[in-house]
């Protein structure tokens, strides 16, 4: 294990991390708050611990598959421990527990609060809360092999590693270039939804924070009652870039700037796509009689399904009082996620259709023992490997879904509301039902619960095997 | 530039190494094999694309449209040949094929034209050149050529009661009266661009950059024996030992080739009048022995085992003060191979590969910079660099004591429309001039780099 490289490319992360903290600085000396010092203070703590990583200069730069692996998931760690300082400090979020809770909820694009009243935060804490959405959800080990002149295929490892999907491609040979316009195609989208926002009656933090959330698919609201509040024309804004975030990213860069509109990278995102539309159906049938007219329904329904299958988890309606078949759709949705190479979290839409896929080759293979049947996906026929990969990714899972329900149930609250907590944590959504649904929180979970759940969005957000070979003895053995 | 790249075996991962390494070019690989595709792509800053290099739909994938080369060195050279004229059609691109084949070899000339190839490489009979150049010169451990052939870069090992031991290279013009510079010194594992003050020692191997005649002055004042060898025994009749044995016997050696395969001695014998055939074990001491091991000039393992080649190589080497060349074709420990003792070895996937990535240099200089040519000298811990000099040079007009250059850089020589001219302080470039600069940073892309 090469740790002096590790530590170096954690160097790195700690220091961008300083200069991320710069905007919600800006935010508070613009609001005049006292928090802006505290946001300096943490910035000067960053840069001089980066400043010290970053002499561990290692000799051998190569990044093999193993130190890619630990330094992704070493990287997120750090930076959400790191980025906790501010809550702590400002006297936000006392408890570390808590605010290490909340800060992976905004690295890793969950959106979970633990805190009951988030009006009544500084604008700067409320800011870098949800800056925090922006920066996880295209990665922070993405935007430093954009930027850093770190050089070598075998950063390769770490996009690997940090990205989103059953199998992680690039766009153009070079790293780099991919890395700078998956971020391109990410700030454009961001741009725009800004713009429009403030058009929609919304002031410029209102619309800074929002599509933040909407950007990472985060979720953190900027008021008690999350999106409830806002303008049916914002409301309708996030509502599509939501869903627009949930799409892999490469589908943009074929269609808008290579204009191959057959490029055989489609399938996914027409099937997520298919799945909102037949969901949101389903569930405005379901709810009819329940909202004035069926533009309010539509709306609602529209939004609540955007918004959880791209595991932001904005809410404009408290899903909780909606009929069990919309309960039960919604929990699925939560479970499918939005596509690969999206900044959306869950299982994603590409491994279910895989397992489709695969469950439909055993029955086929039942009938006609000797038959030869390969997966297919976009026309093209998928590695063994990737098959293998998603089958044991969903068994990994499985396992540390049940863990985390048995730990987290002996807090002692109803199934609903555990099994649905894991589920939003670990899917990166946020909201769940039950006490942790739209209008509730996680705040009233014990500490070991609290940080059994921050582990379980990491390990979502990173799609669990960072965090298991990190945690793995095997990594570690000489 | 965009260079694809069909076929990852070790000629396709070599240069996909090579290329990467510098940063400028967007490099796709093709390959049937996923796993080899998925190495390649982990190990080096490149995008895969699994599939036929020679169906148009993963050339297009791999976006042959817009390549400026297209190398293809898959195993099969009909493979490598369809590849090639594909992405002629279809992208206008330049392509390079490896075609190994000695049937092929007249056809060749017939089809380079036809089907627009920029290059055609057979590895063994690149290999071959290689061996008959260093056998033209068997004092030599690495030759590099410079200004179209002019200027060479000569590799050699100082000898223990060497007049060289214990020289210091300011004193070096004055004592030999002789006119030619160093340009590198690789002492153990170190590499260094020597100034006036160092002293040589037994052992240090040299880099030296003079002409043809120039060199062959050098080496008989300092004692060391110039003349091509005059005869050879080579061991394996393989491709490279009929390339290289046709080309021996062309200059007036003697060869004697000694293969294990009867048939094969046959066939050599057909095509080989002159040489002398054995049919035989070349692992059999006695045999060798007695085939006048001791007296032989040169020997060289070309069998197919590298590790046969690099115990015969040093058998030959106890036995005999010829020059000894050793075939190499997968080992990768250089280290372990350097302290061996081995004289030269030759690894003809390598040199294929570096062929090639001359080429596509010189493609995109052609472009892009005014590099003429580019080796790798001192294990590649150094880079000796052809610039051309361009009119309004800062360069040119200045005496080059009045130049302030970076560290570790020598520039080495002028050619001035052909004349060759060892750099001294009252020296001045021109206009036209092409200048061979040594040095071991990297990167250099123009003349003007070298200035402080």
């Amino acid at each position: 294990m090469n740790y002096r490289l590790i530590i170096y490319t954690l160097g790195w992360v700690l220091s961008f991390e300083a200069v991320c903290m710069i905007l919600p600085m800006v935010c508070g000396f613009i609001y005049g708050e006292k928090e802006a010092l505290i946001f300096a203070s943490c910035i000067l703590i960053c840069l001089i611990i980066g400043r010290l990583f970053i002499s561990f200069s290692p000799k051998n730069k190569v990044m093999y598959s193993k130190e890619g692996f630990v330094s992704v998931a070493l990287s997120w760690l750090f930076i959400s421990i790191f980025g906790a300082l501010p809550f702590i400090f400002s006297g936000a979020i006392p408890n570390i527990f808590d605010a290490f809770f909340e800060t992976v909820s905004g690295f890793t694009t969950t959106g979970a609060s633990v805190l009951s009243n988030v009006e009544i935060l500084p604008k700067s804490i409320i800011f870098w809360r949800s800056f925090s959405h922006w920066i996880g959800g295209m990665g922070v080990i993405v935007l430093l092999v954009a930027v850093l002149p770190l050089s070598g295929g075998g950063n390769f490892h770490m996009i690997k590693a940090e990205s989103t999907g059953p199998s992680v491609s690039k766009l153009v040979p070079k790293v780099k270039q991919t890395a700078l316009i998956l971020y391109g195609i990410y700030v454009v989208m961001t741009i725009t939804q800004i713009v429009i926002l403030l058009f929609c009656n919304m002031n410029l933090f209102e619309a800074l924070t929002t599509t933040f959330g909407t950007a990472g698919t985060g979720g953190f609201g900027i008021r008690n009652d999350s999106f409830t509040g806002f303008s049916d024309s914002a409301q309708i804004t996030v509502t599509i870039f939501m869903i627009l975030f949930g799409i892999d990213f490469s589908v943009y860069y074929f269609i808008f700037v290579k204009r191959m509109f057959k490029t055989g990278v489609t399938s996914e995102a027409k099937t997520y796509l298919g799945i909102i539309i037949a969901t949101i159906a389903l569930i405005s049938y379901n709810c009819r009689g329940m909202y004035e007219s069926i533009w309010e329904n539509l709306k609602h329904t529209a939004f609540q399904v955007g918004s959880i299958i791209t595991t932001t988890g904005y809410t404009t309606a408290d899903y909780n009082l909606w009929p069990e078949f919309s309960k039960a759709i919604l929990v699925l949705l939560m479970i499918i996620g939005a596509c690969a190479g999206s900044t959306g979290g869950g299982i994603k839409v590409s491994r279910i259709m895989i397992l489709l896929k695969s469950i439909v080759k055993e029955i086929k293979i039942a009938a006609h023992p000797k038959s030869v049947h390969k997966l297919t996906m976009n026309g093209r026929t998928l590695q063994h490997e990737t098959v293998r990969a998603v089958n044991v990714y969903m068994m990994a899972y499985l396992i540390i879904f049940a863990f985390s329900v048995i730990i987290i149930s002996r807090d002692g609250y109803d199934f609903t509301t555990n099994f649905t907590g894991v589920l939003a944590t670990l899917n990166n959504i946020g909201p769940g039902l039950g006490t942790v649904g739209p209008t509730g929180n996680f705040g009233m979970y014990s500490n070991l619960s609290k940080f059994v759940l921050s582990m379980g969005m990491l390990a979502g957000r990173l799609e669990l095997f960072p965090l298991l070979v990190l945690f793995s003895p095997y990594t570690w053995k000489k | 530039m965009k260079i694809v790249i069909v076929g990852c075996g070790k000629v396709g991962q070599k240069i996909a190494e090579s290329l990467s390494s510098e940063n400028e070019h967007d490099i796709t690989v093709i390959d049937l094999r996923s796993t080899v595709v998925n190495d390649v792509v982990n190990a080096y800053d490149v995008m895969g694309v699994v599939g036929n290099g020679a169906s148009l739909d993963v050339l297009e994938q791999a976006g042959v449209k817009e390549a400026d080369i297209l190398i293809a060195v898959t195993g099969s050279d009909e493979i490598n040949l369809l590849t090639c004229l594909i992405g002629r059609k279809t992208g206008g691109c330049k392509t390079i094929a490896r075609v190994r084949k000695p049937e092929y070899n007249k056809e060749i000339e017939l089809f380079k034209e036809d089907l627009g190839l920029a290059m055609v490489i057979n590895p063994e009979q690149t290999a071959a050149n290689e061996i008959a150049r260093l056998l033209r010169f068997p004092s030599a451990i690495q030759i590099d050529t410079f200004a179209k052939g002019r200027v060479e870069i000569l590799k050699f090992k100082i000898c223990k009661d060497s007049v060289l031991c214990d020289m210091k290279l300011s004193d070096m013009g004055a004592k030999l009266k002789c006119d030619v510079l160093v340009c590198g010194v690789e002492r153990g594992d170190d590499a260094f661009i020597p100034g006036g003050d160092f002293v040589l020692r037994a052992e240090d191997r040299l880099s030296i950059v003079a002409s043809l005649e120039k060199c062959s002055e050098f080496f008989k004042k300092i004692g060391i024996k110039t003349n091509k060898v005059k005869d050879t025994i080579i061991v394996g009749g393989g491709e490279i030992g009929f390339y290289l044995a046709k080309q021996l016997i062309k200059t007036g050696v003697n060869v004697k080739i000694i293969e294990q395969d009867t048939a094969r001695c046959e066939e050599l014998f057909e095509v080989l009048p002159k040489a002398t055939i054995i049919n035989g074990d070349g692992t059999d001491n006695r045999l060798l022995m007695e085939e006048g091991l001791e007296q032989s000039e040169s020997f060289v393992a070309l069998t197919n085992i590298d590790e046969e080649n690099i115990l015969l190589s040093l058998f030959a080497k106890s036995k005999s003060k010829g020059k000894i060349i050793t075939k190499i074709n997968r080992i990768t420990f250089d280290e372990v191979i350097n302290s061996l003792n081995l004289d030269t070895t030759i690894q003809p996937k390598d040199i294929t590969a570096e062929y090639i990535v001359r080429f596509v240099r010189a493609t995109n200089n052609s472009f892009e910079s005014n590099i003429e040519t580019m080796h790798l000298i001192l294990e590649g811990k150094a880079e000796a660099l052809e610039f051309r000099i361009g009119d309004n040079s800062p360069i040119s007009e200045k005496t080059l004591e009045e130049l302030t250059l970076k560290d570790n850089i020598i520039i080495a020589c002028i050619n001035r429309n052909g004349q060759i001219i060892t750099p001294r302080g009252k020296d001045m470039i021109k206009s036209g001039d092409t200048v061979i600069v040594v040095t071991t940073n990297r990167g250099y892309k123009d003349i003007e780099d070298i200035l402080e």
